[in-house]
């Protein structure tokens, strides 16, 4: 499994100032699957994710150990270029964040700040991006409209298309859906099922329902410990520590 | 704690009790209806049969209402797939004892072929093993469902007694063919019922391991 992990993290311990978050979790994520964290709040699930891109290096006082391997390569290593990992490593939030711009810019904006100035190039990016969201039908005939005149569901869709258009490896989620309502929700849900064939996804949730749809595998962290890792029908259905089955059956947490 | 989730569970549990009692009452009086040619009984059986019947719906319907509103998942989902495993069998073996019911009608008061002794002895075996499955699945014992699975070959071993004896008997003299074929039917209810507690047994072994295993001891 080693060889084929696209993401994998090595006895990483992450601590912020005196607090220990993460304990020695080594996690292996599998290429063009849906790896979902579940976890109570406060598990290091969000911070887990952040790890995978480098975000946490934004945290004062954050110290890391351990190694985050992306296609093997630890992105904690000497002379890693930090924005080309998160250029690989896309991220998107729980609040749908799109710039206070027109839809097109939104989409190009990675782009353009990554040096593309072709017309015809960023052109094609806008369609297809907006294409594998599902939202090129919706909106393409208000590109230049503001973003922030879409609906919270489009927006966050928006705002996956704008991941996209650079072209990642890794899609990070971060409970993508806790704002949107059930029907966008779905929509987002059925877009990540789509987006794996392309991409490798991690999704942090608190819907266990959605973990369970939408996942291949899924990781229960517990107090910054990795307790169980394994294939999600595994885990809704016969999980192996006594922890995990309280917590997706609700029982605490 | 789901505490309203946790006593909806509870309630099912005691209505797979009530059913599998209701189970085991028409068995036993199908079968002593049958040996004492009580026909009247034998008819107020028959029409009993719709109570379990209805009991299964009732408990199935709470499993579906269940699932679409809880999203059990893990040993509370398995606890209702199992629940509705097991209704399913109760009823068909329900309908086993309506059917021994049913011949206990047709014979009426004609003189039975042979003296009843191993047919309620098999009803005993069966009645008692359903009675231990609902220990089992109360205590979500795994290892006494996989001990019951093996009283089935008991019930197994005196069906094939009942049916080389009764094979004779029409042999010898063909005039007793549709009697003899009526105590063979029943005896097979009987061997049926017995099947499917092992079934049952199957479901309880799911339910607290997670593993489906099919039981060795099928005849």
């Amino acid at each position: 499994m080693t060889s084929t992990a696209k993401v994998e993290t090595k006895n990483l311990n992450l601590y912020y100032g005196p607090n220990h978050v993460l304990h020695d979790v080594s996690v292996q994520i599998l290429p063009n699957k849906v790896t979902a964290l579940i976890g109570p709040s406060g598990c290091g699930k969000s911070t887990l994710l952040r790890c995978f891109n480098r975000l946490n290096d934004l945290i004062v006082n954050t110290k890391i150990d351990g190694e985050v391997l992306l296609d093997g390569k630890n992105i904690y290593g000497n002379g890693m270029d930090v924005v080309d990992i998160r250029r690989r490593v896309g991220l998107i939030f729980q609040k749908p964040n799109p710039f206070p711009k027109s839809i097109y810019d939104n989409v190009t904006f990675g782009l353009k700040i990554n040096g593309i100035r072709e017309k015809k190039r960023i052109a094609e990016t806008v369609e297809k991006s907006l294409n594998d969201t599902g939202l090129w039908e919706e909106v393409k005939d208000r590109l230049n409209t503001s973003a922030l005149e879409l609906s919270g569901g489009q927006q966050q869709r928006l705002c996956i298309a704008r991941a996209l258009a650079i072209e990642p490896e890794v899609i990070l989620m971060d409970e993508p859906t806790s704002a949107l309502d059930p029907a966008a929700t779905f929509k987002i849900e059925e877009l990540v099922s789509q987006l794996k064939k392309k991409y490798t996804i991690i999704i942090v949730t608190h819907n266990m329902q959605q973990a369970g749809r939408v996942s291949d595998y899924t990781g229960f962290l517990y107090l910054g410990k990795l307790i169980e890792f394994g294939k999600t029908n595994d885990i809704f259905t016969r999980p192996k520590e006594k922890l995990t089955e309280n917590y997706i059956s609700g029982r605490f947490g | 704690m789901r505490q309203t989730f946790q006593d909806n569970l509870s309630e099912l549990e005691q209505d797979i009790f009530t059913m599998g009692e209701m189970v085991c009452i028409a068995t036993n009086r199908a079968v002593k209806a049958l040996k004492e040619q009580d026909v009247e009984e034998a008819k107020r059986i028959k029409h009993d049969d719709k109570y379990i019947n209805e009991k299964r719906w009732t408990i199935e319907e709470k499993c579906i209402n269940l699932i679409a509103t809880q999203q059990p998942v893990a040993t509370d989902l398995r606890e209702l797939i199992a629940v509705l495993n097991i209704i399913t069998e109760l009823e068909r073996m329900g309908d086993y004892a309506e059917g021994i019911a049913k011949i206990a009608i047709k014979i009426g008061d004609q003189p039975h072929v042979k003296p009843l002794i191993d047919i309620p002895r098999m009803a005993e075996i069966a009645i008692d093993m359903i009675n231990k499955t609902l220990r089992s699945y109360a205590e979500r014992d795994d290892k006494t469902a996989r001990l019951i699975c093996k009283q089935d070959d008991e019930v197994d071993e005196l069906y094939t007694q009942v049916y080389r004896e009764l094979l004779a008997i029409m042999i010898e003299d063909p005039r007793t063919i549709t009697m003899a074929t009526y105590l063979l039917w029943t005896s097979h209810n009987i061997e049926r019922i017995a099947d499917r507690v092992t079934n049952i047994c199957e479901r309880i072994i799911f339910l607290v391991t997670g593993e489906i295993e099919e039981n060795v001891s099928k005849y």
